[in-house]
Order: structure tokens, then C-alpha cells, then sequence
């Protein structure tokens, strides 16, 4: 009886210490990540003097998009994405990921149907969303607008 | 030294926006789908009620770099486009998502093409 009790206190345990450290691993990623991010910013920022703030933000989305994109054909992004969980899946990297890692898996059953129609499986979501949050916050914008 | 400190406010919020992330997968095992949709609102919501700025302005990509940014930037957009008018309002946010679309869209099709899926299912 007191073996079985134990095993409990260190299955409950071993649970907590695995909450925590996915939890390290994600902060970590997920810091790392930004401030490649905020490096990319600098050199263009430094590099590109002339453009305007929202072009280089875009830029730099695209860049990290990019580097997302190339670790996933690499297979790596995958495995960083078994340990670090949120860190990988919430920066741009990890929304590049959603569209390359399952066109490269259906790449299988076809160009069209497979690559082409399921890399939106993770991201017709997120293009719906903020589709519609764009039109919906230009709309309040625009009414906004009427009263000044 | 100002330029280190920038750094350290990017690791330290964007590691705390991915590390809420993560106990919400813990908790709830949300997908990632729901997970950055949930996200992308977020940044939406934050924009849309003016504070986004005052987290950008502090910590700089490490709310931008985190698919918050991605939301604040099509606020940014309409926001930009309801000054012109109306066709401007509801069309220029999804122009302000062009870049990270194209990028996402492009660089997926071409890495599919030339890469072999590493069968993570084996």
C-alpha cells in the first residue's frame, strides 16, 4: 500500500516537472526566436535606411517565414517543435511551419489535391480570421471616421 | 547598451507570450491551429483598443515576431485604410498580410516540392 502511494507522489510529480519543463523550453524558443527577430530588424533597419518602419516589419516577417520555411524542409523545425512546443507553434516561423509541414506530407496524393489544397489545413484558419478581423476593424474604422 | 537592453525585452516577453501558449496547450491540448488563431485575435483585439503600441514600443519583436504582430499589422492596415475611404478600409488589411502570405504560400510550395516529408509518423 505504501509502494502504491508512492508510485502516485511520483507519477503526480513527474507530471509537474514535465509542466515545467515544457514550459522552460517554450520560453527559451520562443525568446531566442524573437530576437532573431529583432536582429533581422536592426541589420535592415541599419541596412535599408530609407523604408519606411512597416515595410521593414513586413520584411522581417517574411525573412523569419522564410528561415521557418527552409528548417521545415530540413526536418528540423519538427523536431525543435517536439520540445518546444508554444515556442515554436506562436512566432511567424512556427505559422510558416503550419504551411510547409503538411504540404510537404501530402506532396504525396498530388499536386493540386494533395500539396496545393491541404498546406491550408493550419492556415485557411488563421487567413479567415484575419480576413475577417480586417474587414470588421475597417468597417469600425471607417465609421469611426464619420462622426470626426 | 540600449541596443543589448532591446534584445533582452524581446527574449523576456516574446519567451512569455510563447510560455502562455504552452500552458495553454498543457491544459487544454489545443492544436496549434487554435492556438495561433487565438493569438492572431489577440494581437487584433490589442491593436484594435490601442494598446498594442505601448507592448511594441517596449518590447519590440517580441510581440511583433510572435503571430500577435501579424494581427496588430492588419489592424495597422485598415486602420491606414479608413482614412481614404471605404473600399480602402475593408481591402488594406489584407494588403498589410500580402508579405507574410506571399512568403508563407511561396516558400511552402517551393520547400514541398524539393524537400522529401520526413514521415514523422514512423
Amino acid at each position: 500500500m505504501e509502494d502504491k502511494q508512492y508510485m502516485e507522489y511520483v507519477h503526480a510529480n513527474a507530471q509537474k516537472s514535465n509542466h515545467i519543463v515544457t514550459l522552460v523550453w517554450a520560453f527559451l524558443v520562443g525568446g531566442i526566436i524573437c530576437c532573431i527577430g529583432q536582429g533581422f530588424g536592426d541589420l535592415f533597419k541599419f541596412a535599408l535606411p530609407d523604408w519606411e518602419k512597416s515595410k521593414i516589419a513586413a520584411l522581417v516577417s517574411m525573412t523569419m517565414i522564410f528561415l521557418g520555411s527552409f528548417l521545415t524542409g530540413l526536418g528540423v523545425y519538427d523536431k525543435l517543435g517536439a520540445k518546444a512546443g508554444g515556442g515554436s507553434i506562436v512566432p511567424i516561423t512556427g505559422f510558416a511551419n503550419s504551411v510547409v509541414s503538411p504540404a510537404m506530407e501530402f506532396n504525396k496524393e498530388g499536386i493540386v489535391l494533395g500539396m496545393m489544397a491541404k498546406m491550408f489545413v493550419v492556415a485557411g484558419p488563421i487567413i479567415v480570421a484575419g480576413t475577417v478581423s480586417s474587414v470588421v476593424s475597417g468597417l469600425i474604422y471607417w465609421i469611426i471616421g464619420l462622426f470626426n | 547598451m540600449e541596443m543589448f537592453l532591446g534584445y533582452v525585452k524581446a527574449f523576456a516577453i516574446g519567451g512569455l507570450v510563447c510560455m502562455i501558449a504552452q500552458i495553454l496547450i498543457n491544459k487544454t491540448k489545443m492544436t496549434s491551429a487554435r492556438i495561433l488563431v487565438m493569438f492572431l485575435l489577440l494581437g487584433v483585439f490589442l491593436e484594435l483598443v490601442g494598446v498594442f503600441k505601448y507592448i511594441e514600443n517596449f518590447a519590440g519583436a517580441g510581440i511583433t515576431i510572435p503571430i500577435t504582430g501579424f494581427g496588430s499589422t492588419i489592424v495597422k492596415g485598415a486602420k491606414e485604410g479608413a482614412k481614404i475611404g471605404l473600399f480602402e478600409a475593408v481591402t488594406y488589411g489584407f494588403r498589410n498580410m500580402a508579405g507574410g502570405l506571399t512568403a508563407a504560400i511561396f516558400f511552402g510550395f517551393f520547400f514541398a516540392l524539393i524537400f522529401r516529408s520526413h514521415s514523422k509518423k514512423a
